[in-house]
């Protein structure tokens, strides 16, 4: 389907420092995205989404966090291994990222149309005429209602959709080939939300840059991807394209997650919430890292499963020795 | 740069002119410092006479037509001696603060945004400098490398760049955690950037305030070091000068000290008023009280 890939990340595993010693926040995690690709990292809180972004973008906090191994490679560069100005010269440009608040994640004391104009002035070697026009026809572009006038606006004029159309602005700027949205449409109303997502995914038409979109909103993954990962305490549990994982959720967690999501065409009183929450990073179990919480539990799962692909769906992995056991072993 | 420099002093101009409007005491202290700083910029104008020439018959003249303040003990005109005077007190103030407010701020957001030892360090060096009162400071300096303009400059900025620094390195703490930096990161922006146009234009508010606050402070400071003789050298006007040689004619020729301690006292009202305006518009906690 897809030539070669716009992003691939590699047993990436990120460690923060807790009590002087290193947990691992997300473990061997790999995916690869294409162009014109979008995929959906989705899990609940605390699972390792958004380290898996930032590990991405190596934001990762010095202090108490590190990139403990693996490989993140954008056009055959390894991003692990640059130093922090190449880092930056690639953030922005070639990978860029759009956060969850679009309320505090604007500079409220300065006005819009140079923020946008400014990220355009620190990658490329336009004049500052030219940036400002390129912001604003960005800002056209995100479909900002009378972008020209409101060019010199502060953020606290903007409501959060268009706030969020800003950052969206901002971060395609300078056109880049890969772009991560951390739960971009979680701060905003329902309406907004469908409108920022389909900006989003005309953007993505028109330019072909890939898409990660990290989000615990399975209706929303439903509407904007094509591939979806499942994480579950920093590992990913189940991968598959968004028909597969919809018409055969097949670890026991994605299963959990799908009938947790209220419908129009069920009854209200199937809704099943999972029980227990997300082991935290200090103590994390051995095995299979949902098996405390998973109806399906055997003795097995005291060990780590491995990903491994459906025998029906190669591009359908899965990470579950109870739902493998007869269909992936055989393959 | 320039265009994010000009951004942000388009931005700070224009919410310190809705900070005036909306403030009657900041307004009117700054009409008066506005007042201040014109006629001390037009004094060779404004003035009737040389504020150097002496008439010895005129010695401690009254008031008269063509003598509007009256005449020192050299017979020269007090009315231009105040607003030459006033020239080298708002000069010397002026750029010590500038200086405290450029150096400090850089120090204060550096040791905020890194964080970690280095703000230590630069902290501890700011207390000890903080340590010395303002006067004894500006003696020290003065005292060691001799009563130039510069000097007298250098001995004001020592004493102001601690309390800037101090006042751009705790707002730094909570901007630098703020999402529009990590955002500004993901754009790819340096840490110099992130700094310079991120993170000063969110603490510039309080760096204002501080500003007119301690410009009246330096404007006493230069007035004390002159009035003890370590300020601009005789016979150049300056009111700290003038208070000190009115000062031996105090019984008989009281207003030769009374108006250029007049003048001090317009000054520093009008710039307390200003920043204590300025305060209470920046900071809402402040306002009913």
């Amino acid at each position: 389907m897809s030539s070669a890939p716009a992003l691939v990340v590699d047993r990436l595993t990120t460690e923060f420092r807790i009590d002087g010693r290193w947990h691992a926040a997300i473990r061997e995690v790999s995916f690869a995205v294409g162009r014109h690709e979008t995929l959906a990292l989705v899990g609940e809180s605390g699972c390792g989404k958004s380290i898996t972004a930032l590990s991405i973008m190596g934001l990762v906090p010095r202090a108490n966090g590190r990139i403990a191994s693996g490989r993140v490679l954008l056009d055959g560069r390894d991003l692990v291994q640059l130093d922090e100005r190449e880092l930056e010269a690639t953030r922005g440009g070639a990978i860029a990222m759009i956060f969850q608040e679009p309320m505090t994640s604007l500079n409220p004391v300065l006005p819009i149309g140079f923020q946008v104009a400014e990220t355009l002035r620190y990658h490329t070697s336009l004049s500052k005429a030219q940036a400002r026009a390129q912001a604003l026809a960005l800002l056209e572009h995100v479909k900002i209602p009378s972008a020209a006038q409101r060019f010199d606006d502060y953020p606290h004029h903007f409501s959060g959709g268009m706030r969020q159309r800003v950052m969206i602005a901002m971060a395609l700027a300078c056109k880049p080939q890969i772009v991560l949205a951390d739960e971009p449409t979680t701060a905003l109303d329902v309406t907004i939300q469908a409108q920022v997502l389909a900006l989003l995914a005309e953007l993505k038409a028109e330019t072909g840059m890939a898409l990660i979109f990290i989000t615990h909103n399975l209706g929303v993954v439903a509407s904007i991807a094509d591939r979806v990962a499942v994480m579950y305490a920093g590992d990913i549990v189940e991968t598959a394209s968004v028909e597969a994982l919809f018409a055969h959720p097949t670890h026991p967690y994605t299963e959990a997650l799908l009938s947790s999501i209220p419908r129009v065409d069920r009854d209200a009183g199937a809704l099943k919430p999972i029980a227990g929450q997300v082991p935290p990073i200090t103590a994390m179990p051995a095995g299979c890292r949902y098996a405390d919480r998973c109806p399906l539990r055997v003795e097995r799962c005291a060990t780590m499963p491995p990903l491994v692909a459906l025998s029906g769906n190669r591009e359908h992995e899965v990470r579950c020795w109870v739902r493998t056991g007869d269909g992936g072993a055989a393959s | 740069m320039s265009a994010t420099t000009a951004a942000v002093r388009r931005s700070a101009w224009s919410r310190l002119g809705t900070i005036v409007r909306r403030n009657k005491m900041a307004s009117f202290g700054a009409a008066i410092v506005v007042l201040v700083a014109l006629s001390a910029i037009f004094a060779p104008w404004l003035s009737p006479h040389d504020p150097l020439e002496q008439d010895v018959l005129l010695r401690l003249a009254s008031p008269s037509a063509q003598f509007p303040l009256g005449n020192d003990s050299f017979g020269r005109d007090i009315l231009s001696r105040i607003l030459w005077g006033g020239r080298v007190s708002l000069y010397v103030s002026t750029v010590a603060v500038f200086i405290a407010i450029v150096v400090g701020g850089a120090l204060g957001i550096l040791a905020g945004y890194v964080g970690g030892r280095f703000d230590r360090f630069v902290m501890a060096a700011m207390d000890v400098l903080l340590s010395f009162p303002t006067l004894v400071m500006g003696l020290l300096v003065v005292a060691m490398l001799g009563p130039t303009v510069g000097n007298l400059i250098l001995a004001i900025t020592l004493t102001a760049v601690a309390p800037f620094a101090r006042i751009a390195r705790a707002p730094t703490l909570t901007v630098k955690e703020r999402d529009f930096v990590e955002a500004g990161r993901a754009l790819g922006f340096s840490n110099l950037r992130l700094m310079a146009v991120h993170v000063l234009p969110n603490v510039l508010d309080d760096i204002l305030v501080m500003a007119a606050l301690w410009l009246a402070t330096a404007i006493r400071t230069e007035a004390s070091l002159s009035f003890i003789g370590l300020g601009v050298r005789p016979p150049t006007a300056t009111w700290g000068g003038m208070i000190r040689e009115g000062f031996e004619n105090i019984l008989d020729s009281p207003w030769l000290a009374i108006l250029p301690s007049l003048a001090i006292l317009l000054v520093m009202l009008g710039l307390n008023m200003l920043g204590d305006g300025l305060r209470d518009t920046s900071d809402p906690r402040l306002r009913h009280e």
